[in-house]
């Protein structure tokens, strides 16, 4: 397809990006296209990013429509049975406002 | 035929907006004149293909600059600053003209040039070689490979880095133009082939258009074997050769 077609994902986390190190990550740039390494005609493809620190590192992926498929059911199952061990009452824990102090205390 | 010595390095070029950027320069060996290429790079970016690409045109005879069209992201791998500019919106149209033109001054400065340049794009090279053909003056000839977006079906694809469909300028294109394309590609389509030929037929172009079936996109890219088809792509590199002889000696 060749387009400049991007969903963007606001994000809050981390990834280890280049060279081993962790990073903030802010943004997930995705996009279904053409992939540069992946040796599929087309591919999803994810670049997690943090445009808050310029969005010059980044960790990316680029995965078949079948495994990025398979990928979404997995996330949601993991959330789900995630909330089933956890509670509710994590929410007020894990918030987003909790864990991004979290977060921001490892760097 | 035989193949010429070459040399090749990264060289420095002045682009749009005056902006000093690199481009990967091979030329044959020997005082002999020869023509110029300029090879638009694909939209994946400035990687070891196109400078491949840009190799093989000059082992074929002619002085051949590529353009990182990137290069205002500053320094990383091509992949990266590919996604960089992906997510940005690509570049804009303007600039990459600014460059390309930037580009053929550079070959017709070398004192091996024989006066011709011709350009020739892959993927998003392959539209900003039809758009240069309309908007730049002094091309002798024009490769189009499989460029998408020249026909624009979808206006919300026009924008302030890509105002204008290039095939709504084909009146303004003067140099001869060569077309290669894959019946199965999605960017052009196969109706949108046929649409961008019937305009250049109606306005009296000169161009040639060869499909090739069990192709779609990027079959030249031996470097991507889902795309890669090796048939196709030896025929359309004969026809390259054939008309880069024809048009720029």
């Amino acid at each position: 397809m060749c387009s400049y077609i991007v969903e963007k994902a606001r994000l809050f986390g981390t990834a280890k990006g280049p060279g081993g190190e962790w990073m903030k990550v802010d943004t997930a740039n995705v996009y279904y296209d053409h992939p540069y390494e992946a040796q599929l005609d087309h591919a999803l493809c994810v670049d997690f990013i943090c445009e808050a620190q310029g969005g010059r590192e980044r960790v990316a992926i680029e995965i078949s429509r079948e495994s990025a498929l398979e990928l979404i059911e997995k996330i949601q199952a993991a959330l789900a049975s995630g909330d089933d061990a956890h509670g509710k009452a994590a929410e007020a824990k894990y918030s987003l406002a909790g864990s991004q102090a979290e977060v921001a205390s490892l760097f | 035929m035989s193949y010429p010595g070459l040399t090749a390095e990264t060289v420095t070029f002045q682009g749009h907006n005056g902006d000093k950027g690199e481009a990967y320069y091979a030329r044959p060996t020997g005082n002999a004149k020869v023509g110029g290429v300029v090879v638009i790079m694909h939209m994946p970016g400035w990687d070891e293909w196109i400078i491949e690409t840009t190799r093989k045109i000059a082992h074929h005879g002619y002085a051949t600059i590529s353009p990182h069209l990137y290069f205002r992201e500053g320094t990383g791998s091509p992949d990266d600053l590919g996604a960089r500019v992906r997510a940005a919106g690509g570049v804009p149209d303007d600039t990459v003209m600014g460059d390309v033109e930037a580009c053929m001054k550079y070959l017709r400065a070398q004192p091996n040039s024989n006066g011709k340049v011709g350009v020739i794009g892959f993927c998003s090279g392959g539209r900003h070689t039809y758009l240069a053909g309309c908007r730049l003056s002094g091309i002798d000839a024009l490769v189009d490979c499989w460029g998408g977006n020249v026909v624009v079906d979808d206006p919300k694809a026009l924008n302030a880095k890509r105002p204008v469909a290039p095939i709504d300028l084909t009146e303004k294109m003067t140099a001869p133009l060569l077309g290669l394309f894959g019946n199965d590609d999605e960017n052009p389509t196969a109706d949108q082939v046929n649409r961008t030929e019937a305009v250049l037929k109606k306005l009296g172009k000169n161009y040639e258009f060869h499909r090739y079936d069990g192709a779609g996109h990027a079959f030249f890219n031996h470097s991507r074997a889902p795309a890669y088809r090796a048939d196709q792509a030896a025929d359309g590199w004969k026809k390259v050769f054939s008309f880069f002889k024809k048009h720029l000696g």
